[in-house]
């Protein structure tokens, strides 16, 4: 590590990987400093990503694959199942990776690009002078150095500290954090080709309960409750432990996952003078599925094109470093968030009864493709009257 | 005062991010509670495990 660069890149995840990757491809000088002693490890994630949204980015590779997924699965809160074929769910379908081998390989190239990597090395505070961030003090195992750099990248996850130090709020509204836990589980039987999404608010209120095929007979198997609803005696674990019990009584737990996941809208704002927030720590994840790997790869990547713009036209300031800020929120990710915080607003308010409903009307629908979008349009065209009740998003669509 | 139980944190920092203090950070598989903590219990809330817990002066 050096004590200057162009670019300085906070956290070693999918956003950080694709910024630094990105900023040499440039031209630039760039450093990843993780405060874990392993990048991808321990893992905080369900593992699932769209084909062709993956593909955006990286070639698919058996290394870091589990598994291939064809289809999707609905389980309504009366228990009755919907079955989204593959055609239908077309080119949306998707893998389930392996993150400790996909993000180690997307650190891998990055480092084989150019871009220096310092594990065991956490930021522990930004270097700020009038004004403007400048870097950050970096500590590993003790020994605190300054290292400097044109544009900082904070690319530090859900745990994300560095903006805030930066003066900026980044908390997220209790109600808007899922608060999740996952357990890899083998010996289980399940459809190892098809995910399964439980709905409903005994299983898991205000959020989901998912199973994802890791393979023959293993799947991660999670949950995700909003923060108001958890508390002693009902949190996360003891609602995905009650399922476990009742569904997989002789499954076996090979991993035992605890995480959080921002359902909230964006921050507000996402750079500042020599600053760009990306991924987890912009708070883009996708609120209705929680998803947010492509979502950090592609605002990392874009983070990186902005700095070195910026950078060569000799401007770092926030009003230069705005168009990243503008880019995203314009592009099809930005407008899906907008999109699909509203109908999770929406799906977050209804009884069961009501959920009931929509699913068993969904599932009578010929859907040439499946897509939130395609979903909602059909939820629409079903039940009229549900225009009314969704307002914003019924005008976000048109 | 916050306890965290350290043989029941998974180090995940779900609790990092809800904390309208800035009072948490996640140093790797150590989560660190800073002076400036309310006690407002929003972390204990959330905690996917129940790891932590706001403990009143009388009871410590
Ligand atoms: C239970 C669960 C299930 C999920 N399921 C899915 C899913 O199926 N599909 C999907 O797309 N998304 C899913 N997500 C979300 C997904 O995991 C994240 O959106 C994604 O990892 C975000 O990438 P990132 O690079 O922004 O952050 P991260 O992957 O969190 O990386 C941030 C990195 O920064 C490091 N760091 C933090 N602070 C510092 C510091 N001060 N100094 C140095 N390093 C630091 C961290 O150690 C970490 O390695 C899930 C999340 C959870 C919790
Ligand atoms: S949310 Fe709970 S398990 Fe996760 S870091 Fe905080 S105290 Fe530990
Ligand atoms: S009790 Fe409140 S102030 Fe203290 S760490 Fe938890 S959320 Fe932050």
């Amino acid at each position: 590590m050096k004590s200057k660069y162009d670019v300085l890149v906070i956290g070693g995840g999918p956003a950080g990987a694709l910024a630094a990757k990105t900023a040499v491809e440039k031209g630039l000088s760039a450093c990843i400093v993780e405060k874990r002693p392993a990048i991808g490890a321990p893992v905080r994630c369900a593992e699932g990503i769209g084909k062709e949204a993956l593909q955006e980015f990286i070639e698919p590779d058996t290394r870091w694959i589990s598994a291939e997924m064809t289809g999707a699965t609905i389980v309504a809160p009366d228990g009755f199942v919907m079955q989204l074929s593959s055609q239908m769910a077309g080119s949306k379908v998707g893998y389930v990776l392996d993150r400790k081998f996909f993000d180690r390989e997307l650190v891998w190239k990055a480092a084989e690009a150019g871009a220096d990597v310092a594990v065991k090395s956490r930021a522990a505070a930004p270097i700020i002078e009038n004004g403007v961030v400048r870097g950050a003090k970096v500590d590993f195992c003790g020994k605190v150095t300054n290292v400097r750099a044109e544009v900082v990248i904070a690319a530090d996850g859900v745990e994300s500290k560095f903006s805030k130090w930066c003066g900026i709020d980044t908390t997220v509204p209790v109600r808007e954090i899922m608060s999740s836990v996952q357990y890899v589980m083998t010996g289980i039987e399940i459809d190892q080709h098809s995910t399964v999404f439980y709905l409903g608010n005994e299983v898991a209120p205000e959020g989901y309960l998912w199973v994802f095929p890791k393979g023959k007979n293993t799947a991660n198997v999670g949950i995700g409750i909003s923060g108001k609803k958890s508390g002693a005696g009902h949190r996360a674990k003891d609602y995905l432990d009650a399922f476990v019990k009742k569904t997989f009584p002789h499954g076996r737990t090979i991993e035992y996952i605890p995480g959080g996941v921002s359902v909230c809208r964006p921050l507000e704002c996402t750079v500042a003078d020599g600053l760009i927030i990306t991924g987890d720590a912009a708070r883009v994840v996708d609120p209705l599925t929680g998803g947010g790997i492509y979502n950090a790869m592609y605002t990392g990547k874009l983070a990186a094109e902005t700095a070195a713009d910026c950078i060569g036209r000799g401007d770092v300031s926030k009003k230069a470093l705005m168009a990243y800020d503008k880019t995203w929120r314009a592009s099809k990710m930005g407008k899906a968030i907008e999109r699909n915080y509203h109908i999770k607003e929406y799906l977050i308010k209804q009884p069961d009864t009501k959920l009931n409903e929509i699913i068993h009307s969904v599932s009578k629908i010929n859907m040439t493709e499946f897509t939130t979008l395609n979903l909602v349009k059909e939820i629409i065209r079903v039940n009229p009257k549900l225009v009314l009740e969704l307002g914003a998003l019924a005008a976000s669509l048109r | 005062m916050l306890k965290v139980h350290r043989d029941i944190c998974g180090y995940c920092g779900c609790c990092v991010s809800v904390c309208p203090e800035g009072a948490l950070e996640l140093i790797d598989a150590y989560l660190s509670v800073e002076e400036n903590c309310t006690s407002c219990g929003v972390c204990a809330k959330v905690c996917p495990l129940g790891a932590l817990e706001v403990v009143h002066e009388k009871q410590v």
